[in-house]
């Protein structure tokens, strides 16, 4: 009983502690690193679905990049041809990329493993020429830009933007979108992977025949992990077109998808907190890299090498040693006294 | 539209594709060599290639011959896969696959970002390894360089062929490929026989890079990217387990992108990639072990 109130305790100290830091950061770092935090906080949701369907259920995937380009595709065009404030474009991003990602879900339930990788590659390499060919609605080579085409629905603008009552800058009200769609992501992931569910993903990737066998619709199950995915990539695609104003392209390319793959595998798969720390990682490493030295190819290699140690040192990711540092705690609460 | 078909123009275009087709299988079989030891695409073998390409480069530059430069360059790189193998690679042997996936794709900004600090990010070229002017073979005209270059892939798949089939030490890797427990019982150093594989695999991607870049009137550090590309679908097509569905896959590639280009005018350039992703899609959705490989057979 008491190992059980104990463990409430420590879940609300540190849901509490997430909660203030996510509202106390932009008064703690500079104007500039808060639209720093909030780039991050974009990989940080497309980091959380590629977990979901990567980490739990065992299905790779290098074409999240592609994903992220069709919700923040649809974002542009909504803003651009449909004159929506950029914020109410989010959910249909999300519901556009759930989509295409259900789509990309069906060959998934034939192919496995490599040959998976190898579709969902394909998707990612296709995606930039796909769009400069249907230049209709994707505005070619050149995008589409809704700070020129359509100014007024972007958020902020101005210099400054009020939440409920508050004045911040637009950098502040980026970060706090970005991270504010995060911790729902992460919450929603989490309810879904601690119970029923997140059971029934880690049946599937851990055995195929056994989940079946255990009566897991396994058609079922990928499609709608994949589509889920999608959802977190559009939403994730949706918040960097709203960060960036632009949308080309140039934006979305296969580097993205694998960049992405990196960060969930540096967060480390099947941990949900240590994708807080993948976002950072593959938003501050190429920063870090560059100030290493500005000479061409040396931040490349810093950015490399860094991947490789992190790796060699933590071979599940910074979510196995988030493990292991709790365990002195988490097992103390499952002692019975 | 049949009728029409210029049979002389089909000729010319199929052997264009069995040329870049053969540079992509000798890229495809280094990726079928560490998938079949390790488990994992190597995603910087491209990188590794072009590493190499480099080298050559280096060495025509000091004076040597295009051959000459050729030969000792597949040296150097097979030791260096060797190296790779032996310092990045073993650290992470006992890890999850996907582990081993990131390394590689931090090797790939390893290697690119050392090739660029090495030899600054500027444009080069490779003289021409054959003749550049065409043979006449049956009242068609080829160009010599694209034949030349069809021969030097086969062969140099088919001296692969040879020492994995007849050589003591070839029966020993494939052994450690295929059931590393027994083999470490019957003596076989299996931890070697991986670097081993690594080193094959970065002097047969030199291969592919040298036989690349003189076909292009500059080269720079991008140069092997798309190869990898075109040899990862390549070696999917065929059965990424199996080093001659490998070559199969990538030759059969070579000859469908270039006709669909050529003939197809809504492809183009652009959309060749797209497209030959597309049907090889279609081809896995039929058999999803690919063209030559074998079903994988899983016990519960």
């Amino acid at each position: 009983m008491r190992s059980r109130a104990l463990g409430i305790v420590v879940w609300l100290t540190t849901a509490a502690a997430a909660v203030l830091a996510y509202l106390l950061m932009p008064s703690f770092v500079s104007d500039f690193h808060s639209r720093g935090l909030a780039e991050a906080g974009a990989y940080f949701v497309a980091i959380i679905g590629l977990n979901l369907l990567t980490g739990y259920t065992g299905q790779i995937s290098l074409g999240h990049g592609a994903l992220m380009a069709i919700g923040g595709y649809t974002t542009a065009w909504l803003m651009v041809h449909e004159h929506w404030r950029d914020v109410w474009t989010i959910p249909l991003a999300g519901l556009a990329a759930g989509l295409v990602g259900f789509l990309i879900g069906l060959p998934a339930l034939r192919l496995s493993g490599l040959y998976l990788a190898l579709a969902t590659f394909a998707f990612a390499v296709s995606m930039p020429s796909l769009l400069k060919k249907f230049s209709g609605i994707t505005g070619g080579g050149q995008g589409l830009r809704p700070i020129e085409e359509a100014p007024l629905q972007i958020t902020g603008l101005s210099g400054t933007v009020t939440i409920l009552g508050h004045s911040v800058t637009q950098n502040d009200f980026l970060y706090y979108l970005s991270w504010g769609l995060g911790l729902v992501g992460f919450v929603i992931a989490w309810l879904l992977v601690r119970g029923r569910v997140g059971r029934t993903l880690r049946a599937v990737r851990d055995s195929e025949v056994a989940a079946a066998s255990a009566g897991i619709g396994l058609a079922r199950t990928k499609t709608l992990v994949f589509a889920l995915s999608g959802v977190y990539a559009g939403v994730a695609g949706a918040l960097v077109a709203i960060q960036t104003e632009i949308v080309s392209p140039l934006s979305f390319t296969f580097v993205l998808s694998i960049v992405i793959l990196v960060g969930a595998v540096v967060g480390g798969l099947g941990s949900l907190p240590g994708m807080v720390l993948g976002a950072l990682f593959i938003e501050y490493l190429p920063d870090i890299s560059t100030r290493v030295s500005q000479k061409p190819g040396v931040p490349d290699f810093v950015y490399g090498v860094a991947i490789i140690l992190v790796m060699i040192l933590l071979p599940t990711g910074a979510g196995g040693l988030l493990k292991r540092l709790a365990r002195p705690l988490t097992t103390r609460l499952y002692l019975r006294p | 539209m049949l009728l029409a078909l210029d049979w002389t123009q089909l000729a010319q275009q199929i052997v264009i594709g069995l040329a870049s087709g053969g540079v992509w299988a000798t890229l495809a079989v280094a990726l079928v060599l560490i998938y079949r030891s390790t488990g994992v695409i190597n995603f910087a073998q491209g990188e590794m290639a072009m590493f190499s390409t480099f080298i050559a480069w280096s060495l025509v530059h000091h004076g040597l011959s295009y051959w000459g430069a050729f030969a000792l360059t597949v040296v150097i790189s097979f030791a260096g896969g060797i190296a790779v193998e032996r310092t990045v690679i073993r650290p992470v042997e006992r890890a999850p696959v996907l582990t081993v996936v990131i390394v590689t794709l931090g090797l790939f900004f390893l290697v690119n970002g050392a090739a660029r600090w090495i030899w600054s990010p500027e444009t080069r070229s490779l003289p021409n390894a054959f003749s550049t002017r065409p043979i006449d073979v049956a009242g068609v005209a080829f160009s010599i360089q694209d034949l030349g270059t069809i021969a030097v892939a086969l062969a140099a798949v088919g001296l692969l062929w040879l020492f994995y089939r007849f050589t003591k030490l070839g029966l020993a890797s494939r052994a450690a490929a295929l059931n590393p427990e027994a083999s470490r019982l019957v003596g076989v150093r299996v931890s070697w026989m991986l670097a081993l594989g690594w080193g094959l695999a970065a002097a047969m991607g030199a291969v592919s890079g040298m036989l690349t870049a003189p076909a292009l009137a500059s080269f720079d550090q991008n140069l092997m990217q798309p190869v990898l590309l075109y040899a990862f679908a390549g070696a999917v097509l065929g059965g990424i387990d199996s080093p001659l569905g490998a070559v199969a896959g990538s030759l059969l590639l070579g000859v469908l992108i270039n006709l669909l280009g050529t003939y197809v005018d809504w492809i183009g350039g652009e959309l060749r990639l797209p497209v030959a992703l597309a049907v090889i899609l279609g081809v896995l959705l039929v058999r999803p072990a690919g063209l030559f490989g074998r079903p994988v057979e899983r016990r519960v």
